[in-house]
This record gives C-alpha cells, structure tokens and sequence, in this order.
C-alpha cells in the first residue's frame, strides 16, 4: 500500500524533527524557512494556473505519484476578516452620528449640533445604528468564518465603499432641508415593520448558518429551515440571509425616502446576487441532492 | 452580430482596437489567415471560424472606411468654412450636427469592443478597457453636454482645438483600421498613428480643459442640470462643482491614457525592429 509521509530526521541521530502529513504542515515548514510569508499568505497547488490546496487536506490523498512538485504564490499581504469587517462596520456607524448630531462643517454653522424637528430623522438614526451594532455583534460572537483572511487591499476597497456610502445617505436625511417620506405616518410604519421583520429574519439565518457548523471545523452542509419560522425562506432560496439584508435596506429606503439610500440598495443588490449565485452555484457542485425549488436569492426569480 | 457562444467569443473577438493590434493572431477578424488554434478544447469546424471571421471583418472594413469617411467630411466642412468665413466664430453650430452624430456613433463600436473584452480577456486587459472607456466617455460627455447644451462657449479657440485634434486623431485611426483589414497598411499611416499621439493628446487635453474652465461661469449663473434641496427624493446634484470633480480627474485618467499609448507605440514600433534585425 503507497504511504505518503513526509519525514524530516536530523541526520545525526536520526530523530524525527518535524513530520509533513498534511498540507498545513508545509504551510509552517515554509514559513520558518522564509519568515515573511506567513502561513496565511501562502498558497501552494499541484498546478501552476489550478486551485489552491487546503490547509486539512491530507497529503496521502492527493493524486501525485512518488514524487509531488507543488507550485508555491505568494497571496500577498493578508488581514483578517474579523478586523475588516469589524472596521468597515464602525465607520459607518460613527460616520451616520457624526451627521446626525450635525457636527460643525458638515452643515450651514446655524445648524451645529441642533436636531432634526422630523421624527423619521430620528427613527431612521435608531434603525441604521442597530442594524451596524447587529452587524459588529455577529461579526464578534455569530460568524464561523471558513478562511481566516483576505487581501490587504481589499480593507480600502470595503471601507470606501461603506463608508463613502454612509456619508452620503446621512448628509441627506440629516439636512436642515431633508423632506420627509410623502405617505406620511403611514409609509414610515410599514417600512419600520419590514426593516424590523428583515433584522429578525437575517439574524435568524445567521444562526442557522452558525450552527450548522460545529466550533473550530470548517464542514460544509447544507442549511434547511429549522422551527424559527423566519428559516422556512430556506425552502425557496440558497440565500436567505441576503434576501433579509435585502429587504431591510428596501425598508430603509421607504422610510426616508432619499435617493442615495436607493442607491445603496441598489449596489447592495447587485453584489449580494452575484455572491448569492456563486454560492447557489457551489452548492449544487458539492452535493447531489441539493433542493432544486431553490433559486440563489429572489424565490423563482432570480 | 451573430450569437457567439463563450469558446467561439475567445477566438474571434474584437478588442478594443485601440489597444489591440489588429495583427494580433489571437484575437483578430482575420482569422482566416492564422489557423492554428491557440484554445485546445473545442472541435468546431474551421470553416464555421472562418466564415464567422469573414463576416466580422467584413462589417469591420466597412465601419471603418464609413468612419474615415465622415471625419474626413468633418475636416473638409470645417477648412471649407474657414475659407470662406475667414473666422472660427459660428463653425462650430455648423458642424454641431456631423460630430455629434460621427462621435456617438463610436460609442457602438466601443460598447461591442467593451462587451468582447469584458468576455474574452476577464482581467487580463481590464485596466485597458476602463482606459479606454474613460476616454470615449469623456469624448461623448464634452459633446453633448458641455458644447452642444452651453451656446456661448462654442465660439471658444479651444473647441476648435480639440475639434481639430479629434478630426485628425480619428482619421488617423480608422484608416489605419481599414488599411490594416485589407492587409495593405502604408508605413506613413501606421507611423502617423502611433506618433501623431504624442501631441495630439496633450493638445485635446488643453483644448478640453480649457472649454470646461470657460463653461464654468454659464454653469454657475443659469444652475444647469442641478438639482437643489429640498425636495421630494432628498438629493442634491451641483453641475458646477461636478465639473470642476471632472476636471481634476484628468489629472490621473490622462497619464494612464497617454503612457498606455507610448506602450503600444513601444511594442508595435520597436517590435518591428527585432524583427528586421534578424533578417
């Protein structure tokens, strides 16, 4: 039977110093080899242009024969995503009450530090703070990340997205001139009810997600809806979570009824789909009997 | 254009052609003269490439000579004017009409171009394309909504400056284009392509520039294409600060523009030059 293991004895005395059996085991010989590639930046392929392999696969099991050359990339500079995602949340939390609170130079020097006389104002600062504290919560106690890090670059890219955003949409609903919502009472209730309704509902996905990976592995399944009423989406989308992330922003919109927040959702949109259908995508590679009613994340549309 | 499927799109497809050589066996309309197959998978026919290739050049020779045509009309109309009127003032309303018409009907080859890149060259020349998209942008953005919708400043020298640049760039270009399909390119077009840029461009710019900064003040007193608050979608859009954002965005799009042009100028002239030495 072909065993693969990779032994490093010390010549002398033959004892074993070091034992390669799985792929995170070249990682950190690399590593103490050339110190400025950590293991997180390095990826290493069977092949030149191929996939990258995994930190837990098994060295007897890839398909070598009795010599294996691996082809080594330096990813570049990595940050982890609990920092990035813990950054580009804050900004626009403190970005939003820096307008909100009107600041100096942000408006006209009469307004300073006064307060909006709409109530929507107000009610729109409540729910885009939540919705960012919710966001920095799960990040910290709720997300089992599968990779530890992404590219240095991508902090940049992020922040300026989200915050760039959140500066723009707050200028606007916290101007001296802004107009409340046409509709009224009415229209700010029913957009209240389906942010509310969405919070909840991507929450609970978040969970579901959460605990269909037990601490510390990195296992794949496939999620189905579970009692909590707001995961029977599970049984039209791949999705869900986006959908829910979604519809909040469609809630946000209604009750300020302001153009950049439009905007924003917009974007959001379009990105979440693309995510959304890659990942729908993946899903059906990996398992066979995955559901097929499902659609990646508008049910039966999109 | 007939419905390519993803593998064909990889062989025949036309790039934008500014930034590629039309000589460029991997992506080119004439097909027909390089067989060999840099994609392994497929088993089409050749004679399906060959006459989806045809037919491609076909429309390409013909765009492009309708294209060389009408600059030209353009260059005529304008020194016939000149002429005749002993002035610039007035002949930018006379050929109002011909430019807007020649310049964004460039924007059907460059959304092709733009469409074929995005398929066939994901990432590889994406930062080419956006180059490229910027400028027929710009092209387009100074036409319709700086001289065509400010009267006053059409009597400015610098539109005629930029008018008179883009003439000659674009004749320059497409006739290279149409020389190049037929496979009967004349040294002193290729040369005026890939020289004429070095002033040419720096020339558009100043002439551009110059126009924005003389539309500013109209901008500002009418309050053009702006929206104020309040009102109902709580937005607001300034015209004039949004023109000053885009002429300081010159400053970065135009470098990238110009050294990606003395790039080519450098592959395609000096590559030439190899190849005589061997021989």
């Amino acid at each position: 039977m072909k065993h693969y293991e990779v032994e490093i004895l010390d010549a002398k005395t033959k004892d074993k110093l070091c034992f390669l059996d799985k792929v995170g085991n070249i990682f950190t010989f690399i590593f103490t080899l050339y110190p400025q590639w950590y293991p997180a930046r390095q990826s290493i392929r069977l092949d030149p242009k191929g996939k990258s392999l995994k930190d837990e696969d098994v060295l007897q099991h890839l398909p070598v024969g009795t010599t294996a050359t691996f082809y080594f990339r330096d990813l570049g500079a990595q940050i982890s995503w609990v920092t990035v995602f813990l950054t580009e949340y804050a900004g626009p939390l403190l970005i939003y009450l820096m307008f909100y609170f009107r600041v100096p130079f942000i408006y006209a020097p009469k307004y300073d530090f006064t307060t909006s006389k709409h109530w929507v104002v107000h009610l729109a600062c409540m729910c885009h703070s939540f919705h960012y504290v919710k966001r920095l919560l799960e990040t910290l106690f709720v997300h089992r990340f599968s990779h530890g890090t992404m590219p240095l670059r991508n902090i940049f890219k992020n922040c300026t997205y989200y915050w760039g955003f959140a500066a723009w949409m707050a200028y606007y609903i916290n101007h001296p001139l802004y107009t409340p919502p046409i509709y009224g009472e009415q229209q700010i209730r029913l957009a209240l009810i389906v942010f509310l309704f969405c919070q909840i509902g991507n929450f609970s996905i978040h969970i579901a997600l959460r605990n269909l990976r037990p601490p510390g592995s990195k296992t794949r399944k496939i999620p189905y809806p579970t009692k909590n009423p707001f995961t029977w989406i599970f049984l039209l989308v791949s999705c869900p979570n986006y959908t829910y992330e979604l519809g909040s922003w469609l809630g946000f919109t209604l009750m300020t009824q302001c153009l950049p927040v439009a905007a924003f959702t917009l974007v959001g949109f379009i990105q979440m789909t693309v995510w959304a259908k890659g990942k729908h995508r993946s899903y059906l590679k990996e398992f066979r009997d995955y559901p097929t009613l499902r659609s990646p994340i508008l049910p039966f549309i999109l | 254009m007939n419905r390519l499927t993803h593998s064909q799109k990889t062989r025949v497809c036309f790039p934008p052609l500014t930034l590629m050589q039309m000589t460029n066996p991997l992506c080119t309309g004439t097909m027909a003269s390089g067989e060999e197959d840099r994609t392994v998978e497929e088993k089409e026919t050749n004679n399906k490439k060959r006459t989806k290739g045809a037919i491609a050049t076909a429309w390409l020779t013909f765009y492009n000579i309708a294209m060389t045509a009408g600059w030209l009309v353009l260059a005529v109309a304008m020194v016939r004017y000149y002429l005749q009127k002993g002035t610039h003032k007035g002949l930018y309303k006379n050929i109002a009409r011909t430019l807007t018409f020649f310049q964004t009907f460039a924007l059907l080859e460059k959304y092709r171009d733009f469409r074929c890149c995005f398929w066939c060259f994901k990432g590889i020349v994406r930062t080419s394309v956006i180059v490229i998209g910027v400028q027929v942008c710009s092209r387009i953005f100074m036409v319709w909504f700086i001289t065509n919708s400010i009267r006053q400043i059409q009597n400015e020298e610098s539109v005629i400056l930029f008018v008179v640049v883009w003439t000659i760039t674009e004749i320059t270009r497409h006739s290279f284009y149409t020389f190049n399909l037929l496979n009967h390119l004349p040294y002193f077009i290729k040369w005026a392509r890939y020289n004429m840029f070095i002033v040419m461009y720096p020339l558009g710019l100043i002439g551009e520039l110059l126009t924005i900064h003389a539309a500013l003040p109209y901008v500002r007193r009418s309050g053009m294409y702006s929206l104020r608050l309040p009102n109902k979608y709580n937005v607001s859009f300034d015209y004039y600060y949004f023109l000053i954002i885009v002429m300081l965005s010159y400053i970065p799009l135009f470098p990238q523009l110009y050294f990606h042009m003395l790039r080519q100028r450098r592959r395609v002239l000096h590559g030439e030059i190899v190849v005589e030495k061997d021989e």
